[in-house]
């Protein structure tokens, strides 16, 4: 067991880690951003932008991320989109997420009650206020399971960055791996360390669940 | 992008729908041991079947192929590439899909299994004529919806060498220097072939429901 070696190398795993939490943290917030942009234009939109939007989505959403990541980072140059490997993966990681979230959400949105909308309209309610104060809230509870599993979802495919060198957990542990020769150890590692990761985000996200239910009854 | 080009591209979809659809069904196999093991009644094996399925559910793909690449010669399997590829995917799809099918299982009105009961059968036959023939039907969907997600992480293989669509795309973008053609057309073939297993699971799901 190399297990020593891996110890030595620590500094260089928590930078790792490190750009892996910059890549999965912002990635997700700008994910759920831009779905719920994605989401208001189909719902606004008219019908015109719907389909378009719809086609585009479905065709982000039915390709591996890894070709994406590609056409990006090494089309990109080409068409005068020219990222670091840390911004493209960004950028990469929020259109793949939006567009997932785009979706959950505009489920999200259809499964408003419809009586809650129609008695915001008899309270008076503006269309702003009614998307403010009715659809945005009850949508966000409604999808808060499903946006959970696709944060996890996210995290998980930080992973498929070091492919394109952005210097995460994976692409770092596998450098110590390929250095030490110690592969199997490190891969090993580099698989725990994502469950504990994964399983803590799981748990994370049913404690809000729990309260947010409690929220809904009050 | 030329004729030759294309076809290079096309054998490396065939190798792309050949390892996810191997995978898928042998995942299913697998999968349904595990959901098995799951529902069983012994605490170990319950235990088993969830830390399976919490781990591989948990783990990056790419990180369980780099484990299972590494990890294989180490304990003296050496087996080609190909095959260490459909190992990782099978075992990971079997997660997702013991999962799934537990979801169907539990949706199974028990109304049905008491009637069953109450009409005399065994509960072997319960199982084999009630409960599984409506877990299968329920779980249709879902699987299909497995198998596209099988389908798009299958591209990872391309990291440890196997040459699919994604790794195929990537020696005709470095060869030609033209990345934009390679990616978007492997891109359209993936699309291809999602709305195929799309198509094919939308008609199996109609003959299910109104087959009989």
């Amino acid at each position: 067991m190399n297990a020593a070696l891996l110890w030595d190398s620590l500094p260089s795993v928590a930078a790792g880690f490190g750009v892996t939490m910059l890549m999965w943290l912002p990635g997700l917030a700008l994910a759920l951003a831009l779905g719920l942009v994605f989401a208001l234009l189909r719902q606004y939109g008219g019908r015109g932008v719907d389909a378009a939007l719809g086609l585009v989505l479905a065709a982000v959403r039915g390709t591996p991320f890894l070709i994406q990541l590609f056409l990006l980072y090494y089309g990109g140059p080409l068409v005068g989109i020219d990222l670091d490997a840390t911004s493209a993966g960004l950028l990469g990681l929020a259109v793949y997420g939006g567009a997932y979230y785009a979706e959950i959400m505009r489920g999200g949105f259809a499964a408003v009650p419809r009586g809650h909308l129609e008695a915001a309209v008899m309270a008076g309610l503006s269309r702003a206020q009614t998307l403010r104060r009715i659809l945005l809230p009850e949508m966000a509870l409604l999808i808060l399971p499903a946006a959970v599993n696709m944060a996890v979802v996210l995290m998980k495919e930080t992973a498929v960055l070091s492919i394109i060198t952005v210097p995460e957990l994976t692409m770092v542990i596998t450098g110590i791996g390929s250095s030490t020769f110690a592969f199997t150890e490190a891969a090993f590692l580099l698989a725990l360390t994502y469950w504990a990761l994964t399983e803590a985000t799981g748990v994370a996200g049913r404690f809000v669940e729990r309260r947010m239910a409690q929220v809904r009854l009050a | 992008m030329n004729a030759t080009l294309f076809t290079l591209l096309l054998e490396g979809a065939a190798i792309t729908a050949a390892l996810s659809t191997v995978s898928v069904l042998l995942g299913f196999a697998l999968g349904a041991l595990v959901c098995a093991a799951q529902m069983a009644r012994p605490r170990a094996l319950r235990a088993f079947g969830a830390t399976y399925v919490s781990f591989f559910r948990g783990v990056p793909l790419l990180v369980q192929l780099l484990l299972i690449y590494n990890l294989l010669p180490g304990l003296g399997i050496n087996v080609p590439g190909t095959v260490a590829a459909l190992v990782g995917l099978t075992l990971c799809t079997a997660a997702y899909q013991a999962e799934i099918l537990r979801g169907g299982f539990q949706s199974v009105p028990p109304g049905l299994i008491e009637a069953g009961q109450m009409v005399g059968l065994s509960p072997a036959l319960i199982l084999l004529r009630i409960r599984i023939p409506l877990a299968l039907r329920l779980t249709l969907p879902s699987v299909v919806n497995e198998a596209v997600l099988i389908l798009k992480a299958s591209s990872l293989v391309s990291v440890v060498g196997i040459a699919d669509l994604t790794r195929t795309a990537q020696n005709i973008a470095s060869s030609t220097y033209r990345p934009i053609e390679a990616f978007a057309t492997a891109r359209a073939l993936y699309l291809a072939l999602n709305a195929v297993l799309i198509g094919g699971g939308g008609l199996l799901s109609r003959r299910m429901v109104h087959g009989r």
